[in-house]
């Protein structure tokens, strides 16, 4: 019996994890590798691969809107780090128990949980130059209406700005819950110590916090690097591939130019920035496990 | 508490905060009450530069009969569902099961699994596109619901096997142990202990992925094609190229769009926000 319960406790785990393995294994951890093999390879998509070395790379190199799009890329990971300040802002700002308030907090959480692509319709909406949000309001403080979106300097910002709206919300739920959980002794303890304000949140609040801010910025990063829902419905990446990320790009030569083995190029640059990010966080996870 | 409550504070700070929270709020959603606006106006009035004034004719329910009527926006609804739900279903179950070996069973190599459904679940998803694309078309897959489900699945399994393995590693030991002394057989363990513990953090699973698979929009446009099985996000980028100047319609197509996960949220907002911030409180 204690043989059979051993031996149970030896194949059980693989057949627990077999069909998630398969699965996961088939869609996404082959798929890593056959795209980064693809990328020596010029192909349509349909026809004959040949095999081209490192040509995709160089051509990418040279390519100007290679570089359009991963200096958007990089603005995107600059203006995104907005979202976890501004959202703990927020969440200090409605960390209240006044009536009515967990209304406004599901409210103010409320972008996060529709599609980008309605975000990136309702952004496309507020920015139209002739009857949109946007440039009313900046009529009022007497500027030139900006067609944002056609404007090659402003698009990118644009559509940030669109982004962010829903990170931003985000992450005010992640402080939220930081918030929740603070320990009520050490606070009473700074205050009597006659910490305050500013003092008490750098001191006492923000580390304690730190979980939070964790999972704030590297789902910011993430998000940043993953842009390519609000540049599809907004732009396409116009005007002249000018708010063209490299998510977008790659979809765009992939897709529309057949070009598949220089979109597997694409992909895998994209992967390789990515994998930054991930090696650090899964460092850090697998740190506080072994803790 | 920190802030300091309002409560403590002087009666003009109160009333002005209790007055601030609601104007923020406005604010914060002006652009899509501009959008929930415009799809109640009548196409005169949208002609005549009416787009922020009280409608001349109130043309809520007209416009969106209109869109359920005269598009295929009731198919794309109904697709994301037959898209959605099976797809929830089947990455809670296999995550589940993966979550409870890697949390409760010792065996080789299983930081190193560990460690690849966390890595997998970042990666772009354009390092992923043409081998998966391919792959779905080998199947005979494309343009289906099942080419979209079994990706959503097998791509969503590495969240939720993280969530879940993070779960069920704080159940108590003991449970499993007595009951193996018992001679319970591991499936019978999984089974009738397991289960009936992790319920509270499969209900936050699943609506936080619900959420996801609905509203996902890359896949939508690699993986199908044809009206008869684009989901809701995909359909609305569709519609709005053919309708490009009827905003009302667009604007009543994208609040049905976003109905579904809002009503989701709204009902189970506990579930949804433990899901969200799990791990955000420590770890």
């Amino acid at each position: 019996m204690q043989k059979l319960h051993s031996k149970q406790q030896q194949w059980m785990p693989i057949l627990f994890l077999a069909p998630a393995v398969i699965l996961f294994s088939l869609y996404v951890i082959f798929p890593i590798a056959q795209s980064i093999w693809l990328s020596f390879f010029e192909w349509d998509g349909l026809g004959e691969k040949t095999f081209v070395g490192l040509s995709n790379y160089f051509e990418l190199f040279s390519d100007e809107q290679f570089w359009t799009a991963l200096i958007n890329n990089l603005y995107w990971l600059i203006f995104f780090m907005l979202a976890p300040p501004i959202g703990l802002l927020l969440a200090l700002f409605l960390n209240q128990k006044v009536m009515g308030i967990r209304f406004v907090k599901a409210m103010f959480f409320f972008p996060f949980v529709i599609s980008q692509v309605v975000v990136g319709l309702v952004f496309s909406w507020f920015y139209d130059p002739s009857f949109g949000l946007f440039n009313k309001a900046i009529e009022l403080f007497g500027f030139q209406p900006i067609a944002v979106l056609s404007d090659e300097h402003w698009v990118t910002f644009g559509i940030i700005v669109a982004g962010l709206w829903p990170q931003i919300a985000y992450c005010m739920i992640l402080y939220l819950t930081g918030l929740n959980n603070l320990s009520p002794d050490q606070i009473e303890a700074a205050r009597l110590d006659g910490a305050h304000g500013w003092k008490m949140l750098r001191h006492v609040i923000l580390p304690q916090l730190k979980p939070a801010t964790f999972i704030a910025i590297v789902v910011t990063v993430i998000g940043a690097l993953r842009s390519f829902d609000l540049v599809a419905t907004m732009t396409s990446g116009g005007p002249f591939g000018s708010s063209s990320v490299l998510a977008y790009f790659m979809y765009e030569q992939s897709i529309f130019n057949y070009r598949a083995g220089y979109g597997a190029a694409i992909a895998t640059i994209l992967f390789l920035i990515m994998d930054i990010y991930i090696a650090y966080f899964l460092w850090r996870m697998l740190k506080s496990e072994k803790a | 508490m920190f802030p300091t409550p309002v409560e403590k504070k002087s009666l003009p700070f109160n009333i002005s905060y209790r007055v601030a929270i609601w104007v923020a709020l406005f604010l914060w959603l002006l652009p899509l009450l501009a959008v929930l606006m415009t799809s109640a106006r009548s196409t005169a009035d949208l002609n005549a530069g009416n787009y922020w004034g009280i409608p001349t004719q109130w043309m809520f329910l007209q416009n969106y009969t209109l869109v359920f009527t005269q598009t295929p926006m009731l198919r794309y609804l109904l697709n994301s569902l037959i898209i959605t739900l099976p797809a929830v279903i089947g990455a809670v179950s296999l995550s589940t099961l993966a979550g409870y070996a890697l949390a409760k069973f010792k065996f080789r190599g299983r930081i190193g699994l560990f460690a690849a459904f966390i890595a997998g679940n970042f990666v772009p998803f354009q390092i992923l596109m043409i081998p998966v694309r391919n792959l779905t078309i080998d199947m005979g897959l494309y343009d289906t619901a099942s080419g979209l489900i079994l990706f959503h699945i097998a791509f969503q399994t590495g969240f939720c096997t993280l969530f879940m393995r993070n779960f069920i590693v704080g159940l108590p030991d003991e449970l499993i142990e007595a009951a193996r002394v018992e001679g319970v057989s591991e499936w019978q363990i999984f089974r009738h202990i397991v289960l009936p513990l992790v319920r509270p953090a499969l209900a936050a699973l699943a609506v936080l992925i619900f959420t996801f698979i609905w509203n996902d929009y890359f896949w939508a446009l690699v993986l199908v094609q044809s009206d008869e099985v684009r989901p809701i996000t995909a359909g609305i980028s569709a519609l709005k190229g053919q309708w490009m100047a009827s905003w009302q319609l667009i604007s009543a197509g994208s609040i049905i769009a976003a109905l579904p996960p809002v009503i989701l949220f709204f009902a189970m907002q506990r579930h949804f926000i433990a899901g969200l911030t799990l791990g955000a409180t420590k770890g």
